[in-house]
């Protein structure tokens, strides 16, 4: 039983909730949002939402962990069940399970991606084709049909995904736990070379057009107004929410293996702060600076400008690289390398807690349980695999990705706060505490951080077409709301979409037949995820009586 | 780099590096208790 497994070292214990944390974000998304949202300004209210709303949480995501382990419960449903008298408290947990299980299915496809590029990086792939020319023909995004199955890709995730399953079936020590050792410590060594070799190109250097220190600058540059728009605050609280991995369940499980008197303070202290090291200094300092230095600024704003890195890293990159000669192919190697350590510390994460509630509900050795997962989730990622060019992609990383990781967030803010109580709750969290919580926190948690996600939530409901600030302007001048495509309710009412339709002029499927057929398939996997938990509930109920 | 862009560089990564490196080093040093991990 999964009951009686435990981390191996304290080390483990924090280098795998740091992987856990650090994920393609890090190194993709941050440098990007920072960039277009106030540059170094944007770091105020980065740290302001890492202190009020990312650090509380992850006190109390690792307090419910640990207090639900206490009575056997290694994922969110149990967990839940035992905050307080409500019947009702376990379908929250539902939540944490449907996240993780289908942020999985995605999320290990883009990690394919990347071991994918350590191998054609290392072979030299980039120096005979263009990574732009690369990328959509390995997506299978130039084929006539949108049903057309990328075979190449298809490989890559399922290596991908049985390398996941692999470690997983090891279980916690011997699997999640080595692969933190080994993985993490060697991103930090990747990243830290990239950076200095970035860092320290000159125009004197072979293809160079402008310093990398002007990438810097454009990260970095504070722009006052920008602490002033209520766009930069949503910006900077969203990148904190993702980057810390909270509101999916993974902490919570991995917390649960801890006994009861064992510190959660210090602990997710120490992996909140090593994420944001990767995030901020390093993740910071290697995309942006490497690419205006080929690029120039003016591209790689152009490139940033939807707040992802994520074109520069997979399209533009890997051909950068070219110019570091004999260099090129370990440089490649090197920056898929760390992204593929951060992705898999990550999707280990995603699936220990679905293995967790097999084993513990439903009697599964770790090995069948992780099997489970890994059918689950090739069911569910050869969805995003096959109609990726038809946004089922997309519509997965919204819905589980970013929406659900705001409801359960909010939800177990509120539950933590004022159904279990802040007595039990302050007390479960400094037990057996290494540092002294401060006691400010503890109000934080009940009032400040349930507001700070509640806003989150709101702004990602009703998101405008560009800022805040335009957009109530809008409202006063008769214009009415710019609801923007992106929002959830923009989503939900195909806004920005007047040819809305299944089919296209010659009978095919299009696009918004690939968008609501996805959508039906993770409401049906939520319906069936909570179903599990309703006859899991049962059966013990039968045990019993 | 304009010095405005360095300072809050230099300031954001003094910040986070103080406190990754303090909580970690923490994590190293503190003493093992006999129900820690690694003394199963």
């Amino acid at each position: 039983m999964s009951s009686r497994e435990r981390w191996g070292t304290r080390v483990g214990l924090v280098l795998a909730m740091a992987g856990n944390a650090v994920g393609l974000g890090n190194f993709l998304r941050f440098p990007a949002q920072a960039a277009q949202n106030g540059g170094g300004s944007f770091l105020i209210p980065y740290l302001v939402s890492f202190l009020l709303m990312g650090i509380p949480l992850l006190w109390v995501e690792w307090a419910i962990g640990r207090h639900g382990g206490q009575f056997g419960h290694h994922s969110a449903p149990g967990m839940f069940d035992r905050l307080g008298k409500y019947r009702w408290l376990k379908y929250v947990g539902v939540f944490g399970l449907f996240t993780n299980l289908t942020v999985a299915a995605y999320y290990c496809y883009i990690e394919s991606w990347t071991l994918s590029y350590v191998w054609h990086s290392a072979t030299g792939t980039f120096k005979d084709v263009a990574a732009g020319e690369f990328f959509p023909r390995y997506l299978g995004m130039q084929e006539d049909s949108v049903l057309a199955v990328p075979r190449e890709a298809v490989f890559w995730f399922l290596l991908t995904l049985g390398l996941n399953v692999w470690i997983l079936s090891h279980g916690l020590q011997k699997g999640i736990e080595i692969a933190a050792k080994i993985g993490m410590p060697l991103l930090l060594l990747f990243g830290a070379i990239l950076a200095i070799r970035g860092l320290t190109l000159g125009t004197h250097d072979p293809g160079v057009v402008q310093s990398p220190l002007e990438g810097l600058n454009f990260v970095w540059q504070p722009q006052p107004a920008g602490l002033l728009d209520p766009t930069t605050w949503l910006a900077a609280a969203g990148q904190i929410f993702f980057t810390l991995s909270v509101g999916m369940g993974s902490i919570h499980c991995y917390a649960a293996y801890l006994k009861r008197e064992q510190d959660i303070a210090l602990n997710a202290a120490s992996a909140g702060w090593m994420n944001e090291f990767v995030e901020v200094i390093l993740g910071g300092s290697i995309l942006i600076p490497i690419a205006t230095a080929y690029l120039g600024l003016q591209a790689v704003q152009a490139a940033t400008a939807g707040g992802s890195g994520f074109a520069l890293g997979f399209l533009a990159l890997p051909s950068l690289f070219n110019q570091w000669g004999w260099f090129a192919p370990f440089a490649g190697a090197l920056w898929f390398g760390l992204l593929f350590f951060a992705g898999i510390t990550s999707s280990l994460a995603m699936g220990q807690p679905i293995l967790a509630f097999l084993q513990d509900e439903f009697g599964y050795k770790r090995t069948r349980a992780a099997f489970t997962f890994g059918a689950a989730t090739l069911v569910l990622g050869f969805v995003c695999v096959w109609l990726y060019p038809g946004g089922s992609f997309d519509e997965f990383d919204f819905w589980s990705g970013t929406f659900s990781l705001v409801v359960f967030a909010l939800g177990e803010i509120i539950i933590f706060g004022w159904i279990f109580g802040m007595e039990r709750g302050w007390a479960e969290i400094t037990r057996g505490a290494d540092i002294q919580v401060p006691t400010l926190i503890r109000p934080v948690i009940k009032y400040v951080t349930p507001v700070f996600i509640l806003v989150v939530f709101v702004g990602a409901l009703i998101k405008p077409v560009g800022r805040w600030g335009a957009a109530v302007r809008s409202v006063f001048t008769g214009e009415g709301w710019p609801l923007a495509p992106d929002s959830v309710i923009g989503r939900v009412l195909h806004v920005g979409d007047p040819e809305y339709s299944w089919f296209d002029a010659q009978g095919n499927f299009t696009n918004d037949f690939v968008q609501d057929a996805t959508r039906g398939l993770l409401l049906l996997v939520f319906l069936g995820c909570a179903f599990l938990v309703w006859k899991a509930w049962r059966l013990k109920a039968r045990v019993i009586l | 780099m304009t010095g405005s862009a360095w300072i809050m560089l230099l300031g954001t990564w003094a910040v986070i590096g103080f406190f990754t490196g303090k909580f970690f080093l923490r994590v190293l040093r503190s003493p093992v208790r006999s129900d820690e991990p690694g003394q199963q």
